[in-house]
């Protein structure tokens, strides 16, 4: 039994609605309980800021992708390196780090829990391989299903409980957490080196639309029952005027869940450009938050971008291709058969470049101009919009009108005519920022009965200690202070374990692999479908038996269950 | 007893359709394996004992005192080498990783003499590519450039190229044109319904003018460029451009020939510009079963894929002085492990020289070229007979290769860990 008593602790709370009460908390075998003995070790958090632990809800860290973008790039692992001291391994990498570098970095910051954006089924194995050396944060994984053969054809039959059965055999599998569909539709037609531009365009070869196949995948989430609901990356990603496919997906979303939203619309600063070019591009943040804020139905991210050279890494195959026609820089195109694409390049956003300065703007407006932090949650789509160690910045950027107006006034000159950020007077306070990095996320995924995301009596504790005290700063004002106080807790307690003491990983982590694992009626059993099996062997290059995830690829697995079809 | 789905080790293809018979600790029978598969599973005649040099000849020793002297060899030493990696599974890679960074030691992969420079190009312009799943379900035209599968990779054509059954591509062998690329007139060449035969040293020029041709600049063109008349390369350009899905394989033919990486590059340029025509990628023919592997797990744990010299404290990486070959001719190399590979029958002969001049140890299921240079042999499970764990096939796919077998043997990912142990007191990596 080990036990831990952190005391004077300056709490926020939002899911049990504590706004700053100093509090002590007691800690007994890696969860949060009423009291502990007189022999618990004891950490005074002198009135600092404790929060819940941090969670991205939506990061790339782990799997192929993120691993090609190391490969590709000796330039940015000399970016950013570190010895090997004491329980640290070497790192090396900025903005695509090294494993180890990824989860000491969240970890000095106060993160816990991550969630990996996009992971093909058929490379997963690859994926819970890197969640094993991420060791301070417990993983879920986002699993893609946009170009899914077999969900294609279950659509175009118009077949939501054949959907939903090759979604929950797939997670199952290969031991995914969510749906995540990335420009669906798309990445198939990009198989033929084609994209859709519309949500009611048909894929090539399945006759099925980006809409039908949100709409079933939505439906079939709900029938299975799943903690999160559908994660969406919308069609049109990064192209001038398209807001209105945005608005339009939005508009298709259906309120089927009381728990949560029924959509999660992820990095939505790259989908909220209105105009026709690049010339004319101009931000629609207003269009698309007057959409979410009358549709408790949908979360967004911010998908913010900050002013830094980092690397765009996506399922979106055809998108990347594109950015790369306008770079020219290095290109990596991966697609995976019979199921998604995905593309990498390095960019670089420039104060310089009037895009890049309203696509900053966008992101901002959107977080200030949805009325309700928990439908607008704070990330970068790291590394794609920076690298996450930017977080800090952005959550001063978000408390400090004078801190935006400073860095206004450095861009681009159209900036001003074509956003309206200059006129926005809000400044988020510690709750919403609570509520936007760790709070809104657990509700979101759906980990708050999984005792994420809060530091109720049963939680698992996951705390984060920064050194900021409210009572003595403005955030309006002391800024910089903010910032520096976000970027390194005093303590990152894991399950109950001090894991990091002002930036220094001080034990060797062991993290937790949360899954989902619906229970899905015989009869709908996609591998008991002769046909399903069929297709599978015959066009699929590895063995039906081979696909599968083995257990031991989770050495601590988190089998969340749920009575699907019921 | 029948084991059916067994994944065949051997090359980057990881063929995972295997069927074998095999009784005790015995493998009686492969199915549906290419030769190289049948004597990887039947041929395994290993080294009953570790084993160390004596002054006229070889003593057995016990596994306890082979791993205790293996860890003073690697304390003792200042520049220490471990090399090799890309036969055995993605478990005893990270063993060895950790071990690297723990003595400050390089640590390198075969990547160094095989496609050390595809990774050196693809680090200058990146690599649009695929699973090998969306060629075989999508491709009318294949392309081998500088290799020959039908001798390094019998199956690559029969389950994912040429004669493989797609989707889009239901009957392959007529839908599908096949162009060979090479300077000699290989036993792939004879399935190929374009064989364009390139002068030595011509890779570089022909991949440029191809480029031009997509370019649309034709007028540029010289009747022949490295033997190629200028009516072949603008037939083979229009057939890649006028493909639906094309796919460019290439081998050592191409990244060990002069221009080496600039080669690569110029194939990757060409693969982009073919895009703004049409759908094109390009993939290296991996060789070992797990070289990709050693890639990936170099990658997610150093930041690079291979030549990774920990000496300074971080990970530091520059090929053509922290590569093994490079670090041997020097002779700054003073001790050297070597895991699951054959150095001594691939490095060029003065680097080869330098592992029998210091103490070099093997980790490996086998006797083998490198064996005759070093120190201790300590034999040790083979990954895909009696040992299981991940590999990477050639496109990044991860299998779980599995253990088939009993033969009694430790797994060299368990010996790596005791010599890290022994290194380190009783942490753990």
């Amino acid at each position: 039994m080990t036990e831990l008593l952190v005391k004077n602790a300056f709490v926020i709370d939002p899911i049990w609605h504590i706004n700053g009460e100093i509090m002590d908390i007691a800690i007994r075998d890696g969860r949060i309980v009423e009291s502990v003995s007189d022999r618990a070790e004891v950490i005074d958090a002198h009135g600092y800021l404790t929060l819940p632990g941090g969670i991205d809800s939506h990061t790339h860290v782990c799997g192929t992708k993120v691993n090609f973008g190391r490969y590709m790039s000796p330039e940015d692992m000399r970016a950013g390196r570190t010895q090997r001291h004491g329980k640290m391994h070497v790192t090396s990498g900025y903005y695509v780090p090294t494993t180890f570098g990824n989860s000491y970095r969240y970890s000095a910051m106060g993160y816990t829990t991550l969630l990996e954006g996009a992971m093909a089924p058929l490379e997963a194995r690859h994926t819970h391989e890197e969640f094993t050396a991420t060791p301070h944060q417990d993983m879920l994984a986002n699993t893609l299903f946009d170009g899914n053969w077999a969900v294609m054809d279950a659509v175009r039959e118009k077949n939501i409980k054949k959907a939903a059965a090759i979604v929950g055999w797939t997670l199952n599998a290969i031991k995914g957490y969510a749906i995540k569909l990335t420009n669906p539709g798309g990445t198939e037609a990009w198989g033929w080196g084609e994209d859709l531009t519309s949500i009611h365009e048909p894929v090539p070869h399945f006759a099925v639309t980006p809409a039908e196949i949100i709409t079933t995948m939505i439906q079939a989430n709900e029938l299975l029952k799943l903690p999160h609901s559908v994660h969406l990356h919308c069609n049109n990603l990064g192209k001038p005027g398209n807001y209105q496919t945005t608005l339009d997906t939005f508009d298709l979303v259906p309120d089927l869940n009381p728990d949560r939203q029924t959509l999660y619309a992820t990095h939505v600063q790259f989908h909220a450009y209105g105009g026709g070019t690049w010339r004319n591009l101009c931000s629609k943040a207003e269009d698309i938050t007057r959409s979410v804020n009358n549709k408790p139905q949908i979360v967004m991210d911010m998908g913010q971008i900050m002013f830094c050279r980092t690397m765009t890494m996506t399922a979106d195959g055809p998108m990347e291709f594109n950015l790369h026609c306008l770079h020219h820089n290095k290109w990596s195109n991966h697609d995976v058969e019979l199921e998604t694409g995905s593309g990498i390049i390095p960019v670089t956003y420039s104060k310089k470049s009037a895009v890049n300065c309203i696509m900053w703007a966008i992101g901002l407006e959107l977080a200030l101009l949805t009325k309700s932090p928990w439908q607008c949650l704070l990330e970068t789509d790291n590394p794609n919009g920076a690298p996450f160690v930017k977080y800090p910045e952005i959550i001063g950027l978000l408390m400090s009108k004078r801190y935006r107006d400073e860095e206004s006034a450095t861009l681009h000159a159209d900036t001003e005519k074509r956003t309206v950020l200059s006129a926005l007077e809000r400044e988020m306070d510690w709750q919403d920022i609570a509520i936007m990095t760790r709070a809104g996320q657990a509700k979101a995924l759906g980990i708050v009965n999984q005792g994420k995301g809060h530091l109720g009596i049963g939680a698992e504790a996951d705390l984060a200690i920064y050194p900021i005290r409210t009572d003595s700063l403005d955030p309006a004002r002391e800024y910089r202070k903010v910032v520096e106080g976000f970027q390194k807790t005093r303590y990152t307690i894991k399950r109950g374990r001090v894991v990091s003491r002002d930036g220094e990983i001080i034990v060797d982590g062991a993290n937790a692999t949360f899954w989902s694992n619906a229970t899905i009626p015989e009869d709908l059993r996609v591998d008991n479908d002769p046909e399903f099996v069929r297709r599978f062997q015959e066009f699929y290059t590895v063995r039906m038996s081979n696909y599968p995830v083995q257990d031991l690829y989770l050495p601590r697995g988190r089998r969340v269950d749920t009575e699907a079809f019921t | 007893m029948i084991v059916h789905d067994v994944v065949c080790p051997f090359c980057g293809c990881l063929c995972d359709d295997l069927e074998l018979e095999v009784e005790g600790d015995r493998i009686l029978r492969v199915q549906n394996g290419c030769s190289l598969a049948e004597a990887t599973f039947m041929n395994d005649t290993r080294l009953p004992a570790p084993i160390r040099r004596t002054t006229n000849g070889w003593e057995e020793i016990s596994y306890d005192a082979a791993i205790n002297e293996t860890a003073d060899i690697l304390k003792d030493a200042d520049r220490p080498l471990l090399y090799g990696w890309s036969s055995t599974h993605g478990e005893a890679q990270s063993a060895g990783v950790h071990l690297a960074e723990l003595i400050g030691a390089v640590i390198d992969n075969t990547s160094t003499v095989c496609h050390g420079p595809s990774i050196l190009a693809i680090q200058e312009v990146g690599h649009p590519g695929c699973t090998l799943g969306q060629v075989k379900n999508r491709a009318d035209v294949v392309i081998y450039w500088g290799c020959n599968p039908i001798e390094a990779h019998p199956r690559h054509m029969s389950r994912y190229t040429t004669f493989a059954t797609g989707f889009f591509v239901p009957d392959a062998q007529r839908e599908r044109t096949v162009i060979v690329v090479d300077t000699r007139r290989n036993d792939s060449a004879g399935i190929a319904d374009e064989f364009v035969q390139i002068e030595p040293g011509g890779d570089y020029a022909v991949l440029s003018a191809l480029r031009a041709i997509v370019r649309g600049k034709d007028s540029v063109i010289p009747k022949k460029v490295a033997g190629i008349s200028k009516e072949q390369l603008i037939r083979v350009a229009g057939i890649c451009k006028n493909a639906k899905f094309g796919a460019i394989f290439f081998g050592l033919g191409l990244t060990m020939s002069r221009g080496k990486y600039k080669n690569v590059r110029n194939a990757i340029e060409l693969t982009d510009e073919l895009n703004r025509h049409t759908k094109f990628v390009i993939s290296p023919m991996r060789g070992h079963g797990n070289v990709y592997g050693s890639n990936e797990v170099f990658t997610w744990m150093t930041g690079y894929p291979f030549a990774v010299d920990f000496a300074r404290g971080i990970a530091f990486y520059n090929p053509g002085e922290t590569t093994a070959v490079d670090i041997l001719r020097r002779q700054e190399c003073d001790a050297a492990l070597i895991v699951a590979s054959d150095p001594g029958a691939n490095f060029p002969r003065d680097a080869a020289a330098h592992l029998a001049k210091i103490p070099t140890v093997v980790i490996d299921p086998h006797l083998n070229a490198t064996t005759a240079l070093s120190h201790i042999h300590i034999p040790c499970t083979a990954a895909g007979i009696d040992a299981a764990g991940t590999a990477y096939r050639m496109d990044g796919v991860p299998i779980r290769l599995k253990k088939v077998i009993e033969r009694g043997y430790p797994d060299d990912a368990d010996i790596l860990k005791k010599i890290y142990h022994h290194l380190n007191g009783e942490r753990g990596p």
